[in-house]
């Protein structure tokens, strides 16, 4: 592994010093950075270590949302009661993802900057748009099956978006709270993660001198049930093929509301408003979760080894939101 | 920091390692798995792919798993490290290495040390639940080439049932 200089941040103000201005990267659990820099796709000359940084705890907030510290490991934000109560999909999600001996380690800021896995992008001598701009793209008519999209793809660059958690977070609706070293600002979890366009080394909002510090989840909607789906080649340790998170919430049979965002088909963690809209005011029934399935999927593209996915996504919706109408039905019926 | 030459230096740390308080200077770039291994020439820990995706190297960090191939040593100056040597007492097997034993829960063993870190922490892990889907997917970090999960399940299975059982006494 390369040489680089390591500093200890002890507070974000430090943190943010220390990493401004420089070839530097904050180190988190270190299960995407420490992996990238072995093979020499990422190349710091200084880590900034953010794991001592007093952000690791789960709040409640304002008008009923959920602070989220960006060092809070990924078991951890999985087993909380609250989570578990009121964001089981993000906690279904987070349970699918890596696995224990990665959750342990990782981090829900670091989760949201993970990298892709693309084969040719961690190679290190493929064309990449990512690691090497205006190289060209080695996936478009190479080998493009388990982690190549089909939604928010460009000529420049169709990667997957890996995550599982980010996915459940997009449905729920979050912000991304950013510190530099005399500001704060929030971004809408919608809008921090890029299309590639023709930026495929532009992957997120995040400027040079700042960092995470937490995030956000809106409030949960009331009487919701929700899912996550995760179809992949083996039934753990394994990034999604594709992946659903469903939220539903029913006024008697009739949708009062409803959310939709998919992984492992997307350029980035990809909610699906359209479809949701349909669903609006609808039955809850596998006709009215069919027809949503198929507007979600409107415009994919598919490549050569992974137009299954297209199908496959379907279905993962379809199933998630069968399964998130159910679980609202039965806690309908629960006394309260 | 860097020298002169503009190498970084070697960072002083200190790991509590087996219950053993451990001093060792070493450069900011080399991984936990190295510093046990070549350092301190605890070798039970194994490394396998080096990148995350086989649990061989997996090591208890303040009673978690993790794997000490994607962490750096001095992220874990001050920790409390187990690894596959603190296991056994002075005469006998932890019950899960005897377990393991009994229930030929290996071909190679080259999986066996980070199966065994793993399964430890599994034991007073009360999130996972009891079923055998549930403890094979807490346990899906670790790959076996050999193909032993069936026997690796069965020891752990037994063993946490003892546990359990033990707990409530
Ligand atoms: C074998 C393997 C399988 C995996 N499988 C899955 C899977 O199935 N599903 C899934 O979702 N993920 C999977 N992952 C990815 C894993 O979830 C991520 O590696 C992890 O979430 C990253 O978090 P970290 O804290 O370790 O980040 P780090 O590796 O420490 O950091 C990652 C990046 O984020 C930056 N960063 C970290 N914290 C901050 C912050 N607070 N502000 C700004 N930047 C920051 C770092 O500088 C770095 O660039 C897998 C990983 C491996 C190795
Ligand atoms: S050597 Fe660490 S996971 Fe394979
Ligand atoms: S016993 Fe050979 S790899 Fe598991």
């Amino acid at each position: 592994m390369r040489q680089f200089e390591y500093k200890r941040a002890e507070n974000t103000r430090g943190a943010v010093h220390a990493h401004a201005g420089q070839a530097s990267a904050y180190l988190a659990g270190g299960t995407t950075l420490i992996d990238l820099v072995k093979l020499d796709i990422m190349q710091p000359e200084r880590l900034v270590d953010v794991n001592r940084l007093d952000l690791a705890d789960i709040e409640h907030s304002d008008g009923g949302t959920l602070k989220i510290g960006a060092m809070v490991r990924n078991t951890t934000l999985a087993y909380d009661q609250t989570v578990q109560t009121d964001y089981s999909v993000l906690s279904e999600a987070l349970l699918q993802g890596a696995s224990r001996q990665l959750r342990n380690r990782a981090t829900t800021g670091g989760n949201v900057m993970q990298r892709v896995r693309c084969s040719y992008f961690r190679d290190g001598v493929s064309p990449c748009n990512k690691r090497e701009p205006g190289s060209g793209c080695s996936a478009i008519d190479g080998h493009n099956r388990e982690v190549f999209a089909v939604l928010g793809t460009s000529e420049h660059c169709i990667a997957v978006h890996p995550s599982d958690m980010c996915v459940a977070m997009a449905a729920i609706g979050a912000t991304v709270h950013l510190a530099s070293a005399d500001s704060e600002r929030a971004v809408d979890f919608l809008d921090f993660h890029r299309l590639p366009g023709d930026t495929p080394h532009i992957e997120h909002d995040l400027k040079d001198d700042e960092l995470i510090t937490h995030i956000t989840l809106d409030a949960p909607i009331k009487g919701a049930g929700s899912t996550y789906i995760k179809l992949r080649d083996r039934s753990s340790y394994q990034f999604a093929l594709a992946s659903c998170a469903a939220i539903v919430a029913l006024d008697g049979d009739t949708i009062r509301e409803a959310r939709i965002a998919l992984g492992g088909v997307g350029t980035k963690p990809w909610r699906c408003k359209q479809a949701e809209a349909a669903l609006q005011g609808a039955s809850a029934t596998d006709e009215s979760f069919k027809q949503a399935a198929q507007i979600a999927m409107e415009g994919a593209t598919p490549y050569k080894h992974n137009a299954f996915k297209i199908p496959l996504a379907r279905k993962a919706i379809v199933r998630a939101l069968r399964d998130a109408a159910e679980r609202a039905r039965r806690s309908a019926g629960e006394p309260t | 920091m860097m020298d002169s030459n503009d190498t970084p230096v070697d960072v002083r740390l200190s790991l509590r390692v087996n219950g053993q308080m451990r001093q060792l200077d070493v450069p900011p770039n080399v991984v936990l798995l190295d510093a046990l291994r070549d350092r301190l020439g605890l070798t039970g820990t194994k490394k396998g792919c080096d990148h995350g995706q086989c649990g061989a190297c997996t090591v208890l960090v303040n009673g978690e798993a993790i794997n000490s191939c994607l962490a750096l040593a001095v992220v874990h100056d001050g920790d409390d490290i187990t690894t596959v040597e603190g296991l056994a007492g002075e005469a006998d097997l932890s019950p899960l290495q005897a377990a393991f034993l009994e229930h030929d829960a290996y071909q190679c063993g080259y999986c066996t040390p980070g199966q065994l870190m793993s399964a430890t922490e599994l034991l007073s892990n009360r999130k996972v639940g009891t079923t055998d889907a549930e403890v094979a997917e807490a346990m899906s970090g670790n790959i076996c080439r050999c193909g032993a999960y069936k026997n690796i399940l069965s020891a752990i299975q037994e063993t946490r049932q003892q546990h359990a059982g033990a707990a409530i006494d």
